[in-house]
C-alpha cells in the first residue's frame, strides 16, 4: 500500500465512462506526472484526488485513509491551478494565509508560516501587493506559496507552467524540481508537455482515452514504451515508426526497409526480443528514436549493434545544438538527429549509423510493443 | 482615440470633424432643452409664466416655488409639500434595492458556481419574470398584500419591488459570475472556505461593477415606478411619483406651474444623482490579476 492509493478508480458522466479502472500507487516523496493529450482524463483524475469531482467507483486513499466523499479541505492536500486562481481582492500575504485562516490557525502562527514560505520562494517583497500587480512568474510563485504554506500530504499541480512564456517555463520547471528535492513532498502533477513529464517526474503515467497506457520511470517510458501511442507521444521529435518486414537471414532477425531509391535495406537485430521471432516473415512496425540514427562518428560507442545504412537525404534542419535530417524510408519520413557539425547535404546520399539496441518493434494490429 | 497620427487619408477630415461635433452639440442641446425649460421656470414667479413667457430667462429669480413644492404645496387634501413622499420613496427604494441586489447576487452565485440539476430551468423561469408586464401582477399582488395585511404600506411596496426585481438582478449577477473563473471557487474550497465564506470573501469583493449596475437599474426603476405606487400605496404611504401626480393634477386653486416644475425636478433628482455617482463604478478591471491577464 502506497502513500497515495488510486485503487481501481473509474469516472462516468451518465452512461459515458471517461476514466477506466485507473490503478496507481504513489509512494511518499514521489513525483508522479500524469501526461497525455487534452481530453485523456488526466485533469479529471487530479480533480478526483482533490475532491473536486466525485469518484464513480473504486477508492482513493491518502495515508491509508479513504477519501471518497471527503471534502477537499479535509484531505490535507494543496493544489496549484493552471490559471493560478489567486484571489484578486486580497494581497499576496492574504492569499497565502487564507487557507490557514479558514482552518482556524491563530494569527501569529499564520504570519510565521507566511514569512517562512515567502522566504523559501523569495517573494517577501511582494506580500503587500495585489495579484494584479504581479508578473506571470511572480503569480506562479505565490500560487505555489499558497500550496506550500498548508504543509499538505500531497501537492496537486494542474498544468501550472502552461501559462508562462518559454524561458520562464524552463526556469520554473527547475525551481519546482529543486523544491521537490529539498522538501521531499509527494506530488501529483498534470501536464500535456512530455518534456515537463520527463524532466520532473520520478514516475510517469501516460494517459490516453481514459486509460493509463503505461506507468513507469521516465527511462522505462522512453526506452521501452508499452505501445505505439506512448512511443510517439513521448519524445521530440517523435519516434520514427516505419512499416517493416522481419526476416531471418544467417540465423539472425533482420528488419527489411525500403530506401529512397526503392532498394531494400536490411538492418540486423541480433538482440531482438524473443517474442519477435513469432512475427518472422510478417509485417511489423519498427520504432527508432531520431537520436538512434546518427552519422558513423556520432554513434554511441557503447552500443552493441550499430547498423550502417546509406540513404538519400531530403531535408536538413540545423537547430543549433543538433541538426535534424529527414529522409524517406519505407515510404515514410524518417528523422535523424545529428551532431550540429555533421556535414549533411540535402539531395545527396549519406551514410547513416543506426543504433539497433534502441530499436523497438510493435505489432501493427494491437499496437503493443513486441517484447 | 485610436488615431496615433493627425495624418489621415482623407483631406477633408478636419472639416468632417467640425460637422460631427456641431451635429452632436445640436442634438445634446435638443435633448437638454426640456430640462432647461423646467429649471428656468422653476425659479420664476408664476406671473411671468402665465404672462406667456415660458422660454425666456426669469426677470426676477426666486426659490419660492422650490420651498413651496418641498414643504407647503397642496398634495391631495394636505398642504404638506412633497417632503413626506420623498421620504416615503427613499424608505421604499433603498431597502428594495438592497434586498433585490443581495438575493440576485446569491442567485447568480448558486446558478453559476453550485450547479444543480434543473438550474437552467430555474434560471429560465426567473428570466421569465422580467418579461411579465406589470399589469398582470396587479390583482394577484393586491390579494397577497391584503392577506399579509401590507396593503397601502411602504413595507408592502418594498415587498413588491423586491420580488419583482429579483429576476433582473439574478440575470445580471448570473451573467457576471458566469465569466468569473471557477478555479477561484475551487481553490477556496480546497482552502476550506464554505458556501457563504466563498460568496462573502471571494465573489462579492470582485463584484463592484455589477453591483453598481444592479443598484442603478433597480433604483431607477423603483424610484420611477408609478403603477405599483398608485395601486398599492395611495394616501400617506404614496411614493414621490404618485405625490407629484397629485400635486400637478390637483383640481383646486391656481395651477402653480413653477411649483410643478420644481416638484418634477425633485422627483427626478435622485435617479440623476445615482447615475452621476455610481456611473463611475461601471469601469471594468476589478478582476484583473486573478488569472492570467
Amino acid at each position: 500500500m502506497g502513500f497515495l492509493d488510486i485503487d481501481n478508480v473509474t469516472k462516468s458522466y451518465g452512461a459515458v465512462e471517461v476514466l477506466h479502472r485507473v490503478d496507481i500507487d504513489v509512494d511518499e516523496g514521489e513525483f508522479l506526472v500524469l501526461v497525455g493529450p487534452s481530453g485523456c482524463g488526466k485533469s479529471t483524475l487530479l480533480n478526483m484526488i482533490a475532491g473536486l469531482e466525485g469518484i464513480t467507483s473504486g477508492e482513493i486513499r491518502i495515508r491509508g485513509r479513504v477519501m471518497n466523499g471527503v471534502h477537499p479541505s479535509r484531505r490535507n492536500i494543496a493544489m496549484v491551478f493552471q490559471s493560478y486562481a489567486l484571489y484578486p481582492n486580497m494581497t499576496v500575504g492574504k492569499n497565502i494565509t487564507f487557507g490557514l485562516e479558514m482552518h482556524g490557525t491563530p494569527k501569529a502562527e499564520r504570519d510565521k508560516a507566511m514569512r517562512d514560505v515567502a522566504q523559501l520562494l523569495q517573494i517577501e517583497h511582494l506580500l503587500d501587493r495585489k495579484p494584479g500587480q504581479l508578473s506571470g512568474g511572480q503569480r506562479q510563485r505565490v500560487a505555489m506559496g499558497r500550496a506550500l504554506v498548508r504543509d499538505p500530504d500531497v501537492f496537486l499541480f494542474d498544468e501550472p507552467l502552461s501559462n508562462l512564456d518559454a524561458k520562464l517555463r524552463v526556469d520554473m520547471r527547475t525551481e519546482i524540481k529543486k523544491l521537490h528535492q529539498r522538501l521531499g513532498t509527494t506530488i501529483v502533477y498534470v501536464t500535456h508537455d512530455q518534456i515537463e513529464a520527463m524532466t520532473l517526474s520520478t514516475r510517469i503515467a501516460v494517459m490516453f482515452d481514459g486509460h493509463v497506457q503505461q506507468l513507469g520511470t521516465p527511462k522505462e517510458i522512453y526506452d521501452s514504451p508499452a505501445n505505439l501511442f506512448v512511443a510517439t507521444f513521448m519524445g521530440s521529435p517523435a519516434m520514427n515508426v516505419l512499416p517493416t518486414r522481419l526476416e531471418e537471414r544467417n540465423g539472425m532477425l533482420h528488419a527489411l526497409l525500403t530506401g529512397a531509391d526503392g532498394a531494400e535495406r536490411a538492418l540486423a537485430m541480433p538482440h531482438a526480443p524473443a517474442a519477435a521471432s513469432a512475427h518472422k516473415d510478417a509485417e511489423v512496425l519498427l520504432g527508432i528514436r531520431p537520436e538512434a540514427i546518427t552519422d558513423p562518428e556520432g554513434a554511441d560507442r557503447k552500443a552493441r549493434t550499430i547498423q550502417p545504412m546509406t540513404n538519400r537525404v531530403t531535408v536538413t534542419e540545423p537547430a543549433g545544438a543538433d541538426t535534424f535530417v529527414t529522409m524517406t524510408l519505407s515510404g515514410k519520413d524518417c528523422i535523424a538527429r545529428m551532431r550540429a557539425d555533421a556535414y549533411v547535404e540535402p539531395g545527396r546520399d549519406f551514410d547513416f549509423a543506426i543504433n539497433m539496441d534502441k530499436a523497438v518493434l510493435f505489432d501493427p494490429r494491437t499496437e503493443a510493443r513486441i517484447a | 482615440m485610436a488615431i496615433a497620427s493627425p495624418d489621415t487619408p482623407v483631406r477633408t477630415a478636419r472639416i468632417t470633424r467640425v460637422f460631427i461635433y456641431l451635429f452632436l452639440l445640436l442634438f445634446a442641446l435638443f435633448y437638454l432643452l426640456p430640462f432647461g425649460i423646467m429649471v428656468i421656470n422653476s425659479v420664476k414667479p408664476l406671473s411671468e409664466i402665465t404672462g406667456g413667457n415660458m422660454i425666456a430667462l426669469p426677470r426676477e429669480w426666486t426659490i419660492e416655488p422650490w420651498l413651496s413644492a418641498w414643504s407647503t404645496a397642496q398634495i391631495g387634501v394636505q398642504p404638506t409639500g412633497l417632503r413626506p413622499y420623498f421620504i416615503n420613496s427613499l424608505m421604499m427604494a433603498i431597502p428594495a434595492v438592497l434586498l433585490s441586489t443581495a438575493v440576485g447576487a446569491l442567485n447568480g452565485y448558486v446558478l453559476t458556481k453550485w450547479r444543480f440539476k434543473g438550474d437552467t430551468l430555474i434560471f429560465g423561469l426567473l428570466l421569465f419574470s422580467c418579461f411579465i408586464p406589470f399589469q398582470i401582477v396587479l390583482i394577484p399582488m393586491a390579494r397577497i398584500l391584503g392577506i399579509l395585511q401590507m396593503a397601502s404600506t411602504t413595507q408592502g411596496l418594498i415587498l413588491v419591488h423586491f420580488v419583482y426585481g429579483i429576476g433582473f438582478t439574478t440575470l445580471y449577477f448570473r451573467n457576471y459570475y458566469a465569466a468569473f473563473p471557477t478555479e477561484l471557487v475551487r481553490a477556496a474550497q480546497i482552502d476550506g472556505a464554505g458556501f457563504f465564506q466563498i460568496f462573502w470573501r471571494i465573489m462579492l469583493p470582485s463584484s463592484g461593477p455589477i453591483i453598481a449596475v444592479s443598484f442603478i437599474w433597480q433604483f431607477t426603476n423603483i424610484w420611477n415606478d408609478f403603477l405599483f405606487g398608485a395601486s398599492f400605496a395611495s394616501g400617506g404611504a404614496a411614493p414621490m411619483t404618485v405625490a407629484l401626480n397629485n400635486l400637478v393634477n390637483s383640481s383646486t386653486g391656481v395651477r402653480e406651474y413653477n411649483v410643478h416644475f420644481a416638484g418634477a425636478i425633485m422627483a427626478a433628482a435622485p435617479t440623476l444623482l445615482v447615475y452621476i455617482v455610481a456611473g463611475r463604478y461601471f469601469v471594468r478591471g476589478l478582476m484583473s490579476g486573478s488569472v492570467k491577464g
